[in-house]
């Protein structure tokens, strides 16, 4: 019976549970903590439910351009592709942490890729 | 087919329909963004009705306790009443019934209200000094054992309110409060859950009416108090915490000064209070944690107990701002 991708990884329940590990691999990461640190943390950790639960192919009404107008001031701080890279690099080893299949890893990675030019505003 | 009800008027639910669906098709103006559940743009508060489970699903237990819920998953089997002025603190009389130094620069002030005064120990009530002067302080009483509400007043030179609160305001005065207010308060339910309750200077003062909440309530998991005094000049109540964990296995009680000027109990230690419990405690995955006081230490002990293992919804923070 062929299942979703968001099926396969859990569904919400996965989303909570990589929630807090995906954003403390971001926290922990110097190259990328800055444009997450000064961000109440409880309202953080509901936009990274959020962000979450559409790079796993789960319910989410956000379009392209709720991401585009959600990250240009920080954009206009400096954010550029590096950036993306890290988060989509620790996308996937979180979901390796929760015994993800590497095919829908790296079905979630083109996910996240594809808002890559919203995200950064071109 | 069930209904919600605000100030009064009563919105059927088309069946199907989420809370959201109905308040935006009734033209009212409610924040909303992923209408998923995820971003908790949309959360509002219940007054009475039972809110189903699926829609206080991910929201902190401080905020199930008080009745907030996410409308855009909530399709109630009973009429649920909402208030949408949920943000509205309400003002009460109350009046001065005790004053007294707990140290050289902390004020203790006992005030008892009019009327009954309902709040869950960890709260803070805006004090008022006269009608465009206020400030915030952390309630450290506890409710239902005390008569009273107990507050603990640091005095800043130059202040527009602890000054006057320490020099002026007079026993048997009457004086206004707003309130209470405040996500940083004890959630019963898991009594052997490890607790970490970190605060600095009167930041102490809502911690002290929590940890005496939690042991009201039976809890009876390890409760580790760590009190962080600049200078003596902050550091009280250093007696009725050694008498608490004396009577109670499970309370340790951690008190700390950045500079020991003068001499102080040999079990009170030296140093940066985010430090002594990052050594203290490395580990807190499982763990419930309070943290309150100086804005700058409540974000970093935030951030250090998350990366420690804390779960995100497990940490409740009261920065003195």
């Amino acid at each position: 019976m062929m299942s979703t991708l968001y099926e396969r990884l859990g569904g919400e329940a996965a989303v909570d549970k990589a929630v807090d590990i995906f954003y403390r691999k971001v926290l922990a990461d110097d190259s990328v903590s800055d444009f997450f640190d000064d961000v109440d943390m409880d309202r953080q950790a509901a936009k990274q439910k959020a962000f979450l639960t559409m790079v796993f192919g789960g319910p989410n009404n956000y379009t392209g351009l709720d991401m585009r107008e959600g990250h240009k001031h920080l954009v206009e701080r400096g954010l550029n592709d590096s950036h993306v890279d890290a988060i989509v690099d620790h996308l996937g080893s979180t979901l390796k942490e929760l015994g993800a299949a590497d095919a829908d890893i790296a079905e979630v990675a083109n996910i996240a890729n594809s808002v890559r030019d919203d995200v950064l505003n071109r | 087919m069930s209904s919600i009800i605000i100030d009064k008027q009563n919105y059927p639910l088309a069946p199907g329909a989420t809370v959201l669906d109905t308040l935006l098709e009734a033209g009212l103006n409610v924040a909303f963004g992923c209408r998923a559940g995820s971003c908790q743009s949309c959360l509002l508060r219940a007054t009475a009705g039972k809110i189903p489970a699926e829609a206080q699903h991910g929201l902190k237990d401080t905020l199930k306790t008080q009745g907030w819920f996410l409308p855009c998953r909530c399709k109630p089997t009973e009429t649920l009443t909402i208030d949408l002025n949920a943000g509205m603190p309400q003002l009460h009389q109350a009046k001065v019934v005790g004053k007294c130094l707990l140290s050289r620069r902390v004020m203790g002030l006992w005030l008892k209200c009019r009327e009954p005064f309902d709040y869950r120990a960890g709260q803070y009530i805006n004090l008022r000094r006269d009608q465009t002067t206020a400030r915030s302080y952390s309630l450290a009483g506890l409710p239902h054992a005390d008569d009273y509400l107990e507050l603990h007043i640091a005095r800043i030179d130059g202040g527009a309110v602890s000054p006057w609160v320490h020099d002026e305001l007079q026993v048997g005065e009457s004086i206004e409060i707003e309130g209470p207010m405040g996500d940083c308060f004890y959630v019963s339910g898991t009594p052997e859950q490890p607790l970490l309750l970190v605060g600095t200077g009167t930041g102490l003062a809502p911690l002290y009416g929590i940890v005496r909440d939690a042991l009201h309530n039976g809890h009876n998991g390890p409760i580790h108090l760590f009190h962080g005094a600049r200078t003596n000049d902050y550091l009280y109540y250093y007696d009725e915490l050694k008498r608490l964990s004396g009577r109670h296995e499970n309370l340790h009680y951690h008190p700390s000064l950045v500079e020991a000027a003068e001499p102080a109990p040999v079990d009170v230690e030296v140093g940066a209070v985010n430090e002594l419990v990052a050594r203290q405690l490395p580990e807190l995955s499982g763990w419930r944690v309070y943290l309150s006081g100086a804005p700058d230490l409540v974000n970093q002990l935030r951030k250090q107990c998350f990366l420690a293992g804390a779960a995100s919804n497990a940490i409740h923070t009261d920065p003195f701002i």
